[in-house]
């Protein structure tokens, strides 16, 4: 190990701003060229979210065009506001409810010109994590037809099973509404639900060991179908 | 001397047994216990940190008579950082799904001792290719140990390998249960422990 450089405190200097010069440009030429690719993941992540619960996409293991391509004819998105009526200039895809809760994106699904289904976006907290996932409402508006959760950080194993498909496919066909045309939601029970358990169309079996988890789906699906209820009573006629 | 002369060998094989970083030198568990819940995340896992930790090694050994020693550790540092940066950035452009159950433990490879480790330890002292031979070597020791418990923890806790069923519906039927403990991280501290003794048990290594 000869020649080891004399080590002067602008030498020392030098070397670290060049060291970051060097990591910088990489880095930074690496998340350019790079992002393009990254935005079309979320987006084909996004958008194959919002099929599988319409129902019009069954597995992933298709090509990304036919997804954009599906979404692209098959799903009209609009949105409304929380009294119902619907904000034309805005586009639902950039909405963000972070910073305009009041502003509400609906995936509707569209088998020529009838609307045949509605998906709306909603996520809350849960136990560890802000749960983000997708609601998918047969035309009647009061059937679920689909529920997912994508993006998580429960415990694996424990709460991460709401993203399975034995827990979300229990969704299916429960309904929102009482007899009356209230709003009940769809409670997560603790545990299995019992054989003779009264308004099991408004329940689904729970996950042992994540009865937090769940407490906290519960609380912010309710409040995201609240939410919607303006709008949905438009779509129902106003009768139900 | 050749490329792969028997001295070099050693570089490439010590860590894979006798000093496994993982099982010998306990290093890396919490990305070991994070990441081993399927193999598929696993061998991800294993790919970044091979990469990241054998061109860290080049790369610092390259600089390594250049480097001020007052902060050397701040440029290894930077060095492994970016690389780690830039797995992560290639992972979420050509691997979406998996990066996205990785989540934070791309990015944790950083605080990966075993990486700053071998820089320290190894590059620092030695020509680039010994250094990339040690830092391949160091990689596969510990992707070897993470594969053999994420094999372990996916069947158990699962009753699938690769996400396939292995264990067939008719074991389920008979009262057959999928081990939760197994996907939790308990589960991998047991089989950590388990290969540790087995393996300690083959080379008689003994800690001080």
């Amino acid at each position: 190990m000869a020649n080891k450089p004399r080590i002067t405190k602008a030498y020392t200097l030098g070397f670290a701003a060049a060291v970051t010069m060097v990591c910088s440009v990489l880095l930074a030429s690496a998340a350019t060229l790079l992002k393009e690719r990254q935005d079309q993941n979320i987006q084909l992540d996004i958008k194959y979210n919002i099929l599988s619960v319409l129902g019009l996409v069954e597995s992933k293991d298709v090509e990304a065009q036919i997804i954009f391509d599906l979404y692209d004819d098959n799903v009209k998105t609009f949105v409304v506001d929380v009294e119902g009526n619907k904000v034309n200039d805005r586009k639902a895809e950039e909405i963000d409810p972070k910073t305009e809760p009041d502003l509400l994106p609906v995936y509707a699904r569209q088998d020529g010109e009838v609307i045949t289904a509605y998906c709306i976006p909603t996520q809350g907290k849960a136990l560890w994590s802000t749960v983000k996932g997708y609601i998918a409402l047969e035309q009647d508006l009061n059937t679920i037809k689909g529920i997912t959760f994508y993006s998580h950080g429960e415990t694996p194993g424990l709460g991460g099973e709401i993203d399975k498909e034995w827990f979300t496919s229990a969704f299916k066909g429960k309904t929102i509404l009482n007899k009356a045309g209230e709003i009940v939601s769809v409670e997560i029970v603790k545990g299995k639900m019992r054989s003779d358990e009264k308004n099991s169309e408004h329940k689904v079996d729970g996950i042992s060991g994540a009865t937090l988890t769940t407490k906290g789906l519960n609380e912010f699906i309710k409040s995201t179908l609240e939410k919607y209820e303006p709008f949905f009573k438009t779509r129902r006629g106003g009768t139900s | 001397m050749s490329l792969l002369s028997k001295k070099n060998m050693v570089f490439l094989k010590d860590p894979l047994m006798d000093n496994n970083p993982i099982s010998t030198q306990v290093l890396g568990i919490c990305s070991a216990l994070a990441v081993t819940v399927q193999l598929q995340t696993a061998i991800v896992m294993s790919i970044a940190v091979i990469s990241v930790i054998s061109i860290s090694n080049v790369l610092i050994s390259l600089i390594r008579n250049k480097v001020p020693s007052n902060i050397r550790i701040i440029i290894e540092l930077a060095i492994i950082a970016s690389l780690v940066i830039l797995v992560d950035q290639v992972l979420k452009a050509f691997l979406y799904d998996i990066s996205k159950q990785l989540s934070v433990f791309v990015g944790l490879i950083i605080t990966n001792c075993i990486v700053l480790g071998r820089a320290e330890a190894f590059a620092l002292q030695n020509k680039p290719w010994p250094s990339f031979l040690d830092g391949v070597g160091n990689g596969l020791g510990y992707s070897m140990i993470l594969i053999v418990v994420a094999f372990g923890r996916e069947l158990l806790g699962s009753g699938t390998l690769f996400g396939f069923q292995v264990i067939p519906d008719a074991a389920y039927t008979a009262g057959y249960q999928n081990m939760g403990l197994m996907v939790l991280a308990p589960g991998a501290f047991i089989l950590l422990g388990l290969i540790i003794w087995v393996q300690r048990t083959i080379t008689g290594t003994v800690a001080d």
